[in-house]
Formats: structure tokens, sequence, C-alpha cells
């Protein structure tokens, strides 16, 4: 169903070309979904693939610095809703890597790239958990920055990314949720466990706040993207958004957020907050996060370990498959 | 590290019924190197969390799709047939149950 529809009309007049732009533009003014088989722009395309590509790494990725957790969770309860979250994950990624091949790419080619170090993914993954408090920490405040971030591209212009994005937003309400019981638990614990969800806060905030992307006035794709309907909201609206609704949660933990410029603004009805360490993450982005070295050689490391299990699966597929045409 | 083994695993679609008296409905898709596998994919993946009660799996490439180009040759003729509505038809005053 999802066969790739590139637009194998070549190298088109450019007062056609022009004509087919129109068209597309206005299917998108006019809230209609474009689908895989649809002529498309190649930079709408192409873009696409980049967002969604990444997307679907940030998703397989996550699982990692989580993944460290899974053997040491406190107990069999945690440990239980912990996998049903990594797998969770894994599916988001399986999600969002279908939707990306739609536009033609296969699932094999961004996987290589992810191995090779060529693709992005979230600047959040590179950051290490030390402790158990950072699990709760990451599914209340990253998976709730993701949430912010992600239920406007259920509305998204592209149909499948849009559809993947609906079954995502479903399942991530719980992991925020189970990261937010897990800070609770540790409130409402000992002075030392309260000391490990403070510092938990203080270590993935400002991290959190950048998930959301450069500040507007230096954001290169936002405009295009805005008027073909691939976002919705800017960087700065949503990060505005997350604040607005996350520190009332972080005062019913008791918790303090790191931010000494934060405070409520009456007039506007918004939090005020401090500047944002964007060399911070543009080195995190460009390779030099606590971590970035240590994701990439995991996943590799994986792939790899898992090769005998797909290697068995196709030689087996393949056993039938002669099988059966012997017999007939 | 053999990228090979699953370079060529086929699509294939999947299918869920919600509960019995629904249609099944498309969900979404899978890799799997065959049949067998990609039921098992399609279950992990669509329903974890009691989705439905049952699934269908079939091969992509089996699926027979019609072009976009040929929408309107194919869907826009019902636009100028619409005495096929019930809506077309004006119904008298006083006359009910119709």
């Amino acid at each position: 169903m999802y066969s790739q529809g590139l637009d194998n009309l070549g190298d088109l007049p450019p007062e056609q070309e022009a004509e087919l732009v129109a068209t597309f533009q206005a299917r998108i003014d006019a809230e209609e979904k474009i689908e895989p088989k649809d002529w498309m722009p190649a930079r709408y395309r192409h873009t696409l693939v980049r967002q969604i590509s990444q997307h679907a790494h940030s998703e397989v990725v996550g699982m990692l610095p989580e993944g460290n957790w899974l053997t040491r969770a406190p107990s069999l309860h945690r440990k239980a809703i912990l996998l049903a979250k990594v797998q969770d994950e894994a599916g988001h990624g399986a999600y969002l890597y279908s939707a990306a091949e739609t536009l033609g790419v296969s699932r094999q080619e961004m996987v290589d790239d992810l191995i090779a170090g060529k693709a992005r993914y979230s600047s959040i993954f590179n950051y290490p958990t030390p402790t158990w408090a950072d699990v709760g920490a990451i599914g209340w405040l990253v998976d709730g920055a993701a949430i912010i971030n992600q239920v406007p591209l259920c509305r998204c212009s592209y149909g499948p990314y849009a559809r993947a994005m609906v079954r995502i937003c479903r399942e991530e309400s719980f992991h925020q949720r189970q990261g937010y019981d897990i800070m609770q638990s540790l409130c409402s614990g000992t002075d030392a466990q309260r000391e490990m969800a403070q510092d938990a806060l203080n270590r993935w905030w400002w991290p959190s706040l950048m998930m959301f992307g450069p500040p507007d006035s230096d954001s290169v794709h936002s405009d295009q993207s805005m008027a073909w309907k691939i976002k919705r909201f800017s960087n700065d609206d949503l990060r505005q958004k997350f604040i607005d609704i996350t520190i009332p949660q972080a005062e019913h933990l008791g918790l303090n957020v790191p931010d000494p410029d934060l405070r409520w603004d009456e007039e506007s009805q918004h939090y005020e907050f401090g500047p944002i360490d964007w060399e911070e993450f543009s080195a995190v982005l460009a390779g030099d996060g606590p971590c970035n070295e240590e994701r990439a050689d995991a996943f590799a490391h994986k792939y790899e370990d898992g090769a005998w299990v797909r290697e068995a699966a196709a030689a087996y597929a393949q056993k039938h498959t002669t099988q059966s045409k012997g017999k007939s | 590290m053999s990228n090979a083994s699953n370079q060529g695993w086929p699509l294939y679609e999947v299918f869920v019924r919600a509960k019995a008296g629904l249609d099944h409905r498309h969900v979404g898709s899978v890799h799997a190197p065959d049949d067998e596998l990609a039921l098992q994919h399609a279950r992990e993946l669509y329903t974890r969390r009691m989705e439905g009660v049952s699934l269908w799996v079939v091969r992509s490439s089996a699926i027979v799709a019609s072009d976009p180009a040929s929408s309107d040759a194919l869907f826009a003729p019902a636009q100028d047939k619409i005495y096929r509505h019930p809506t077309f038809y004006t119904v008298p005053e006083g006359v009910d149950n119709l």
C-alpha cells in the first residue's frame, strides 16, 4: 500500500512545475492531507524524510539511556513498567521508519546512516542516566516535552506521519505519568531520595527546554515547514507552553526548578525564564555531548549482536519458500 | 556486520479488528521475512494494549491500488449523478416517513 510515490515525471517544464506546486499548496491550505502517491515538491519530500527519520532515530536511541536501568529498577513492578515503556519506544521507531519509507527511503538506509554516525537524533539522549531518578525525570520532562512537540504533529499535512503520531501520542501519555509517579515516590521518601529527585531535575531541566529547538529567530527550517503545515507552532511557543504547564507540577513535587530568573508574569499570564545555553545545545548536536560516542557505539553493537537472529529468520524463510516450491 | 540479512525483508500491511462486529482496519505496516513472523511483529507492534481481537497481514506487493492521477476518471463522475442521493428529491409538505 505504501509503495513509494516517487514522482517519475522527470524534469518538468517550469510553468508546469509551478502549476503543480500551486495546486499542492492549495490542497495544504485547504487542510487536505498529502498521501504517498500524490505529487509533492522534492523539497517537501526531502524535509519530511529528514524530520521523520531523525524522529525515528530519536525513539530508537532513546531506548539506551533508560535501558541502562532495566536490570537495576528498584522493584519488579517498576521493572515491568520500564520494560513496557522501552518496548513502546522501539514501536515508535518502527511506526516512524514505516512513515519515512513511504517517501522513498528504505529502513535499511536510515539504519545504516545511524550506525555510520551520519544521522541526527534528539540532543537530549546524549545525556547520562547515573541514578534511578533520571528514569523518573526522563518520563516526566523528556516525554512531557515530546508530547507538547508531538500533539500538533498529529495534524501534520503528510498523512502517514500524522497517523503514526496519533498512535505515538496515545502511548506517550503513559510514559509521562509513569515518570511523574517515580518522582512522586522519591519526593515523598527519605531526604536522600528527595535529593536524588532534585539532582535529576537540575540536570534534565535545561536540556529538556532545548528539545524544542533553537529560538524562532535562529530556526532555519521553520517558515517553510509552517507553510507546508508540517509544523503548526513555533519552537518558542511550544517551549513556553511546556514551561507553563510543568512549573506547577514541579511545585507539587516540592522541587526547585534550577532557574534563578524564573517568575510568573501576571500581565502575560506566562512564566518568564532565564537564558538558555545554546552553545551547549550546538555542541551536543555536533557530537560533543556527554554520551554521543557511547550511544553510537551501543547502537552499532546491539545491531551487530542481533544479526544472527535476522540471518536465522531470513534463512528459515528462504528454506520454507524452497520447500514449498519443491512440493508443488 | 551483515546488513544484507534484512535488506530484502518484504513489507506487510497490517489490519486489526478492534472487536467482533467491526471491520478489520488498516493500522500500519511491518517488515518481516515471512508470513508467520509478519503476524508476530504485527502482534508486538499494534496490539499490545487490547487494540484488537483479530489480525490480518498481507504483503504490500499483493495490494493493487488505484492511481491518484486517475482519481477524476474514477471518482469524479459521481458528482454529476446527484440523483443517486436521497437529498436530490424534494419531499412534499405533509408527507412523512419517506
